[in-house]
């Protein structure tokens, strides 16, 4: 009885085995970087003179680097900044770009012109260079560099969040809404956005691989997050410095790490949006 | 009527597949369009006719799959055929007219060089001739001013144009079948009628069988020289319009005539008792059994077969072949 | 017999708008308007129903949507239960919400796919009543069971409802608050020929029960016949005739009515159908000709029929606009 039950969902974990491996491999990274106290195998700052820069070995997986630190610790300890501030610029940005999307669309005239010219202006500047620009004004830490991904992120939410209010502010549920006497922060909040979120989770899973490239990108220049703490992108552009020495997996790993969080980030978009929409249960 | 059948649909069986389990969405159905006739495919939604339809054109995609049946074209069986052939027929041999007219014309093209393609494709003319033929069937299907009017786009159509567009183009080929899925749905009353007159006068004139899918009795009553209805996927009374009116046989056919509000007086409507079964991993049988006031055991476990009542009558019941359920 | 709904000279009108349209206005020295509702008088009495019919573009949408604030009137007066609703603030008007609802076209559409038919039902409850969590819930199973739903829907979303079943949900929110009326916009033009017997008696069940009273639009003659106590046409913008509902179908007066229920199909083959029909499409509602608006494409025009048309009794209780009566 209870496998029957389980057959639908069987054929559907089946068929988007992908997203279910990518989800399980988020999963287990984050695990992990939150328990990298006790996962990892050494602690991420200790220094091994006599196993300095050691190829990949049975005491130490993943090699060591210059100063005889585990490279598997150090990856697993960054994990915990690079996931928190993925997670935390894209939540942030959401929920901003959200808000103020929806205000948009539902008022629309005056306070929607005064939205979208501030929009425009922060879009004016490449991403990059935005992020680049603030990290730089408001000083390297991790909260900073979370603030300044977070901002280049919010005008993309904000004018998708927008753009499906405007399509979906015409449907008759919306009508139908407004008839029965909802006031309008509930006709945004109850009706409205919960049937404009899913291109925004889409997008939103997406923007996670982009903030830890941009994350990376910062630290690999100079800026945001800088050595002690570790981070997977600093440990890249550390580890590129001896690819000419012949110490690869320096810089093979923490990238590859990079890689396969974007990569799963990526994977499990359109598998979230179609699991949290209620249409979608039982068919194909 | 002794004429070979324009199209002989036999024993058709359509199944989709879900996640939880097959959709029977037709079961046996049964039945032929003769030359120069209208036929009616009445059905609520979910009956199953859209599907047949979709089988006719040979547009069943997957998950739904033709399980077994035959379907005759004019001495040809469709069933086997391969879509490279299918393609060939499809447009020619037979069209189809469907539900929303505006959104089947391509909005980037006017109207008279979307007619005039067909003719290009199907006929191959050139262009000059094409364009000539394409305002001939413009102003066949009744649209004044057709040499101005060609030259507009779909947008610029109001829904009965736009539908009367589209039975230019289906007509273009000269097919032997058309087959309407629901025509006059969103089109006003008084744009319906002229859409069905339309049709009337088009059987006549061009000769073509049509296959009316609608709802709507009205709409047979007034259009339809014969009738199919069908119910949860099967087909369970077929019969000449008159016959069918004033002397429905099956029990779910008489239930619809009578649940059935009228504008020329008022009358006691009696709803439909029950409701559709569900089509999922379903029972064999007659799927009226559990709506149906005369259901006796059998009709749970064999569908009835197609028996004749009167000359030209046939009806799938066994209450009605052992004189159970009387004639109203 | 009280008069809970009246309307008196309703009119609305939307200004057009785009740069095309702003030279035109310059030219001709007039604003381009599309006039939906042209002047609209009428009137519902407590528990009778009222039954607008006319073809798309008419305005009768517009009258419905403007009863219940979805859009707002350039002219003319609107009365329910003696309050004037033109008049009043939107907290004001928010306090008359529960007694005026409406049921929309299309079922499945104005349904919130996320949210499942209990919290639908649930809704105006919490928004106007000061009913606690358990006494919401059992008045939304209440009202559920009276539509004919049993509790198994009440966890369930609109997708996993068909068309008839997303009906009664609908006419299940608008029952909840106890309304003195109900606006109903096509109630059954979405659902199949079969389904609308059931929704059609259903409706007038709970008038009877409840004392309600309908105002209700349709194309759809047949349901109007049966329903409705008294039926008004509109033709662009404006009503042409009004009459007791039996009257007006097997006595129409005026032309356009006549053509209506010439083109209705009858379901019997046998009935015969009057030829008489209008030539021509609807006209677009900016540019109103004057005297008489089906002038045409009536084929009884006649020259007199350009100067502006009396709305007369042409029988007790019987009102028509047109001037070869």
């Amino acid at each position: 009885m209870a496998v029957a039950a389980l057959s639908p969902v069987w054929r559907r974990l089946r068929r988007n085995w992908l997203s279910i491996g990518a989800l399980a491999l988020i999963a287990l990274m984050a695990l992990a970087a939150a328990l990298a106290h006790w996962v990892a195998p050494y602690e991420p700052d200790d220094t091994d003179a006599a196993a300095a820069l050691a190829v990949p070995n049975i005491h130490h997986w993943l090699g060591t680097d210059i100063y005889g630190r585990d490279l598997l610790s150090r990856i697993i300890h960054a994990g915990q900044v690079d996931l928190t501030v993925a997670l935390g610029a894209t939540a942030l940005a959401l929920v901003i770009g959200c808000s103020v999307g929806v205000v948009a669309g539902l008022y629309r005239g005056i306070v929607d012109l005064v939205i979208m010219r501030c929009v425009d202006s922060v879009m004016a500047f490449p991403a990059f260079i935005l992020a680049m620009a603030i990290t730089a004004a408001l000083g390297n830490s991790v909260t900073n560099v979370l603030i300044a991904i977070a901002i280049t992120q919010i005008p993309n939410y904000l004018r998708l969040i927008r753009s499906e209010i405007f399509r979906i502010r015409e449907m008759e549920y919306a009508d139908a809404a407004r008839v029965v006497g909802n006031p309008a922060w509930r006709l945004m909040f109850i009706h409205l956005l919960p049937n404009a979120l899913p291109p925004i989770i889409v997008q939103g899973t997406l923007a996670m691989g982009y903030a830890l490239l941009t994350m990376a990108a910062l630290s690999f220049i100079g800026l945001g997050i800088q050595p002690p703490q570790s981070e997977w992108g600093s440990m890249t552009a550390e580890g590129a410095q001896y690819i000419v020495t012949g110490e690869w997996w320096l810089f093979l790993f923490p990238g590859l790490a990079i890689v396969l969080m974007v990569l799963s980030f990526n994977l499990i978009g359109d598998s979230l949006r179609d699991f949290l929409d209620p249409r979608m249960r039982g068919v194909r | 009527m002794t004429d070979l059948p324009v199209i002989e649909v036999r024993d058709v069986s359509v199944r989709f597949a879900t996640d939880r389990g097959d959709v029977h969405a037709v079961d046996g159905a049964s039945f032929a369009v003769r030359p120069g006739e209208i036929l009616g495919l009445v059905g609520e939604s979910g009956s199953g006719k859209s599907v047949t339809a979709t089988a006719i054109l040979g547009l069943l995609r997957r998950p739904g799959r033709l399980t077994s049946g035959s379907i005759v074209l004019g001495g040809r069986e469709l069933t086997t055929l391969g879509q490279q052939e299918l393609q060939k027929i499809r447009g020619v041999e037979v069209a189809l007219i469907s539900q929303t007219p505006r959104t089947a014309l391509n909005p980037l093209i006017t109207v008279g060089q979307q007619v005039a393609r067909l003719f290009t494709i199907h006929s191959g003319l050139g262009k000059a001739e094409a364009r000539r033929r394409a305002i001939e069937m413009l102003t066949l299907v009744g649209i004044p001013e057709p040499e101005r009017r060609a030259r507009q786009y779909a947008h610029q159509f109001s829904g009965g144009m736009c539908q009367r567009v589209m039975i230019a183009m289906a007509l273009a080929a000269s097919p032997r079948l058309l087959i309407a899925d629901e025509p006059t749905t969103g089109l006003d009353v008084s744009t319906a009628a002229r859409i069905l007159d339309l049709l009337r006068e088009l059987c006549g004139k061009t000769g073509a069988s049509i296959l009316l899918i609608t709802h709507d009795l009205g709409v047979v009553a007034q259009t339809c020289h014969r009738v199919a209805v069908m119910h949860a996927g099967q087909v369970v009374e077929v019969a000449p319009v008159r016959a069918l009116f004033a002397h429905p046989a099956h029990p779910y056919t008489r239930a619809l005539v009578h649940s059935i509000p009228r504008t020329d007086r008022t009358v006691a409507m009696e709803p439909i008792p029950g409701s559709v079964p569900s089509l999922l991993n379903v029972a064999p049988g007659c799927r009226y059994a559990g709506r149906c006031p005369w259901v006796e055991a059998r009709c749970w476990a064999g569908k009835p077969g197609m028996t004749e009542i009167a000359p030209d009558h046939h009806v799938a019941c066994f209450a009605v072949e052992n004189g159970r359920a009387a004639a109203a | 017999m009280p008069r809970l709904l009246e309307l008196d000279d309703l009119k609305v009108h939307f200004p057009l708008r785009g740069t095309a349209v702003w030279l035109r206005a310059l030219k001709e020295g007039h604003a381009s308007v599309v006039r939906a509702v042209d002047g609209v008088s009428f009137h519902v009495d407590a528990g009778e129903t009222l039954g607008l019919v006319g073809e798309s573009g008419c305005g009768k949408s517009t009258v419905a949507r403007t009863l219940v604030r979805l859009a707002r009137p350039t002219g003319g007066r609107i009365t329910f239960d003696g309050a004037e609703l033109t008049a009043l603030g939107d907290e004001a008007y928010n306090r008359i919400r529960p007694h005026l609802q409406m049921v929309f076209q299309d079922p499945t559409a104005s349904l919130n796919p996320r949210l499942t038919v209990r919290r639908m039902i649930e809704e105006p409850l919490g928004l106007h009543t000061a009913l606690g969590p358990a006494e919401r819930r059992a008045r939304a199973e209440a009202v559920l069971e009276e539509v004919g739903l049993g509790l198994e829907f009440a966890d369930r979303y609109p997708h996993e409802l068909s068309g008839g079943q997303c009906q009664r949900v609908n006419i299940a929110r608008a029952l909840v608050t106890n309304p003195k009326l109900i606006v109903l916009d096509e109630p059954t033009s979405a659902l199949d020929v079969s389904l609308r017997a059931r929704v059609i008696l259903l409706l007038e069940e709970l008038r009877q029960r409840h004392g309600l009273s309908y105002f209700f639009i349709s194309h759809d003659l047949a349901t109007v016949r049966y329903l409705a106590s008294r039926v008004a046409v509109m033709y662009l913008g404006i009503i042409v005739e009004e009459a007791a509902a039996e009257e007006l179908f097997d006595r129409p007066a005026h032309p356009y009515t006549r053509a209506l229920l010439a083109a209705a199909p009858e379901p019997d083959p046998e009935a015969k159908r009057d030829p008489f029909a209008l030539s021509g499409e609807i006209p677009s509602p900016i540019d109103i000709p004057g005297g008489c608006r089906l002038r045409a494409r009536c084929p009884l025009a006649k020259p007199v029929c350009a100067e502006p048309v009396p709305y007369r009794e042409v029988a007790p209780g019987h009102f028509a606009a047109c001037h070869l009566l």
